[in-house]
């Protein structure tokens, strides 16, 4: 097992290397945009004396390399810093954002992941049956459509005069659990729906590729059920590429919704990404982009341990 | 996102017409005006917002849109207020009066005003209040119309402003939503950040760029007003979402209804428009000292090229006026009806082509829908209408991003909007004096300058209608800006809300004052 830990600890190492890789290229991209804070945050109304009074208040008359070391500096020091643009605590104001955001998201996963690896796992077995094209015709066209039109249309049927769901998610003042999953159904449903898709596929495939080999044959020809030959004997070698497109799709459902919080006014850290790049506010678009890409090294991280566990040959190494 | 940024862009002045026309324009509902019943109190109001973003702040010298303007004049007051017909009433001030030049101003302060915290309101927390927005080192967006007060100074309970010259609209400067008046604490200073206030509501709970929300200030001195028990405002960008907010009953009210939909919106049940005509006009301004366009001849063939009333019926669905080139609404005080109307006639752009010595002409403009929503859509219109009279305009499309920084007043001609002010003097003096930060048309002209200087600290109304009316057709004829329509305030409210008889055209959500101005029905 110790390889394992090893590996571990070399991929949390890496992937601290990414953040400070994605954290440098997010700080050079964004000094490349067009106009700078000061500009952003008086907007229209700027005269030269006022954005100079504010850049100078602010510090942004440093180079770029000084602000950026400070930066650094406070954030290996676990400071996130302060928003440019209304003084507040940086981690505060994703704190809460990450809250909602990982809520959905969890929400959406604890339908979609049990929802399509059943759906494949179903599909493999019926293969070519009109269940199996069914479930693949009807998933593909929920993939095939923009997200928002997804989320309208079911706006449409579910939400609106006298449907059974509220058609905006706003989340104000305190939500109780019960209040929450109602409110969260319509953007949870959407994003069950975009993702549902691509596992589903990728479960299905990674059997009935499996189902081709020697040992399946062996077991069908003992005279198994075609069930149990493929949850007993064909799943638990097909793990790995499924744990590894959930994965992704996981990482998605956190940093990939910005439309859906949109059309839904769902309070995630989509839209204060978007603003805050907008408005060049630097330490919270850091800040967010830090929380993504460790989302994506860890969840990365997560599926290719649980890649190897998942296959013998590589736990028990000689 | 539309930019509400101009200091003292709030509001404009009296107009009895204006209210007249409000009052029909108001209503386009399929039945007709409806019933107006009784203001109770109680419910909560709930807004949904077009505008909000999450780098908003609590500085008042930042405010620049809906959400945080609405916010003052929420949790706010001001020492003056301008009333739904556009006339300027007390507020926090009681009664102000002016010296004979115009140039010091006394304002006495009502009594026993407390604020959220219990505090009592002083001449220290207006002047700390004002004084946060001037100095050489003010980062706020107001510092420009506080510029000319040189001196502010105490006495019990009455403040005296000092100007550098005569100003007979000063009163109007101080609605100007930058300048709430906050609490002083123990240096002498506000302190900006501060959630305290004395306005109808008391602020509980806030995220920028998704939702505030209000309980009513128990101890409110406008007894009349603030009739709802609580406030909620919410942050809805997506125009989709928002009108389904409010037509499945999650919102009340929304500030910004959609223009392309509006038509679909004034069919659903129990949901009523309200449109208001105000000073809000989009332009084309042209750099007066860069080729072709200091040829006056150039402009006026430009200005004969535009077809305003098709921007007006596709890009505004209606919802708006056609403009003459200067930027003074039709309800205005001053506003000049005598004036004749700019419209579409090529074969004037031609002659006026020909009167600058040419028989066709290539342009540039630059634009994007930062500028104003439909911008490059009104540009491709122009192009056609300009191309019958000779006049080849290529449409350069601009990033949104970085739209007011890179090409707005640093190319020759592209597209702005503005949301007027309460009155002529500031509109022009912000944005067609000689040396205005604003002036985006780099225009510099002798008389005009001169009539605007000696109508500022005019106090007789006769005299001032002259020049402003002569301002006006020199602006309109001689000026570098392109002003082809007056774009109305669009939103939309469901039945169960109960609006006054007049609303304010100087600023979108009733002058901003919804939450005190507005009740639910009983």
């Amino acid at each position: 097992m110790s390889h394992i830990l090893t590996m571990i600890a070399q991929r949390l190492a890496l992937g601290l290397v990414t953040l400070f890789v994605v954290s440098l290229i997010i700080f050079l991209g964004t000094e490349l945009l067009p106009g700078d804070f000061a500009q952003e945050i008086l907007g229209q109304s700027a005269t030269p004396e006022t954005v100079a009074a504010l850049r100078d208040q602010l510090g942004l008359n440093d180079p770029m390399h000084v602000r950026y070391a400070a930066w650094l500096g406070d954030v290996l020091q676990g400071d996130l810093g302060q928003s440019l643009a209304n003084g507040q605590s940086v981690s505060e104001l994703i704190g809460r954002r990450l809250n909602w955001t990982l809520s959905l998201a969890l929400y959406a996963a604890v339908i979609a992941v049990p929802l399509s690896l059943t759906l494949g796992i179903l599909a493999a077995l019926f293969r070519n049956s009109f269940f199996d094209r069914f479930a693949n015709a009807s998933a593909l066209t929920s993939i095939s459509f923009p997200e928002f039109f997804v989320a309208y249309i079911l706006i449409f049927y579910l939400a609106g005069a006298g449907g059974p769901f509220p058609s905006i998610s706003s989340m104000r003042g305190e939500v109780a659990f019960g209040e929450y999953l109602h409110r969260a159904f319509l953007p949870a449903l959407t994003l069950t729906l975009v993702v549902t898709a691509h596992m589903m596929r990728m479960t299905r495939a990674a059997i009935i590729n499996l189902l081709a080999s020697p040992y399946i044959e062996m077991a069908r020809l003992k005279g198994m059920s075609p069930m149990r030959v493929i949850v007993k004997h064909a799943l638990p070698n097909a793990l790995a590429p499924i744990i590894n497109v959930v994965a992704l799709n996981l990482a998605y459902l956190i940093t990939g919704v910005v439309v859906v919080e949109v059309v839904f006014v769902y309070p995630g850290l989509g839209q204060l990404m978007v603003d805050s790049v907008s408005a060049r506010d630097m330490p919270v678009v850091q800040g967010i982009a830090l929380v993504f890409a460790a989302a994506y090294v860890l969840l990365n991280l997560t599926a290719d341990v649980l890649a190897t566990l998942s296959n013998p040959r590589l736990v028990h190494r000689r | 996102m539309t930019k509400f940024n101009r200091p003292g862009g709030v509001s404009r002045r009296t107009m009895l017409q204006g209210t007249a026309a409000v009052g029909t324009a108001a209503l386009i509902t399929p039945w007709g005006a409806p019933l107006r019943a009784q203001a109770v109190r109680g419910g909560t109001l709930r807004i949904g917002m077009a505008h909000g973003s999450t780098t908003d702040s609590l500085d008042p010298g930042t405010w620049e849109n809906d959400f945080t303007i609405l916010q003052g004049h929420t949790r706010n007051n001001y020492l003056t207020e301008i009333a739904a017909d556009g006339s300027l009433v007390p507020e926090l001030a009681e009664s102000w009066e002016a010296s004979a030049d115009a140039a010091t101003w006394t304002f006495r302060l009502r009594e026993n005003v407390a604020f959220h915290s219990g505090h009592i309101m002083t001449a220290q927390d207006v002047i700390a209040s004002i004084n946060y927005h001037r100095g050489e080192d003010s980062t706020s967006a107001a510092a420009p119309i506080v510029a000319p007060i040189t001196d502010i100074v105490a006495e019990g309970m009455t403040v005296t402003f000092t100007l550098d010259s005569g100003n007979a609209d000063f009163p109007f400067v101080l609605s100007d939503y930058h300048l709430p008046i906050l609490p002083a604490v123990n240096d002498g200073a506000i302190d900006p950040m501060t959630t305290d206030g004395c306005g109808p509501y008391v602020l509980n709970d806030l995220e920028f760029g998704v939702s505030a929300s209000y309980t009513r200030h128990d101890g409110y001195w406008k007894t009349d007003r603030a009739h709802f028990d609580a406030i909620e405002q919410i942050v809805i960008h997506d125009n989709a979402a928002r009108q389904n907010a409010l037509i499945s009953g999650e919102v009340d009210y929304i500030d910004t209804a959609d223009l392309n939909t509006v038509h679909l919106l004034e069919r659903a049940p129990g949901i009523e428009i309200l449109s208001v005509a105000g000073t809000q006009h989009y332009g084309l301004p042209m750099d007066t000292r860069a080729e072709p366009f200091n040829n006056n001849d150039i402009r006026m063939a430009l200005k004969f090229a535009i077809d305003r009333q098709q921007l007006v019926d596709t890009i505004l669905n209606g919802y708006g006026e056609i403009g003459n080139d200067h930027p003074i609404g039709s309800g205005q005080q001053f506003y000049n009806a005598d004036l004749e109307q700019h419209s579409y006639d090529p074969d004037r752009a031609r002659f006026h082509l020909r009167e600058a010595g040419m028989e066709s002409l290539d342009v540039q403009i630059h634009l994007a829908d930062a500028a104003f929503a439909g911008a490059l859509d009104a540009g491709v219109l122009f192009a056609e209408s300009a191309a019958a009279a000779g006049i080849n305009l290529e449409v350069v499309r601009e990033p949104d991003d970085g739209y007011w920084s890179n090409v707005w007043m640093q190319k020759p001609f592209a597209g702005t909007y503005w949301s007027g002010r309460p009155t002529e003097d500031l509109m022009f003096s912000t944005a067609y004096s000689e040396g205005a930060a604003w002036n985006e048309t780099y225009w510099s002209h002798e008389r005009f300058n001169e009539l605007l200087n000696t109508a500022r600290s005019e106090l007789n109304q006769d005299l001032r209608r002259e020049m402003y009316y002569e301002m006006q057709d020199i602006c309109a004829n001689q000026g570098g800006a392109l002003i082809p329509m007056f774009a109305s305030y669009v939103g939309a409210h469901t039945d169960a809300l109960v609006r006054p008889d007049a609303i304010a055209a100087n600023w979108r959500n009733d002058g901003q004052r919804i939450a005190e101005r507005w009740s639910f029905a009983s």
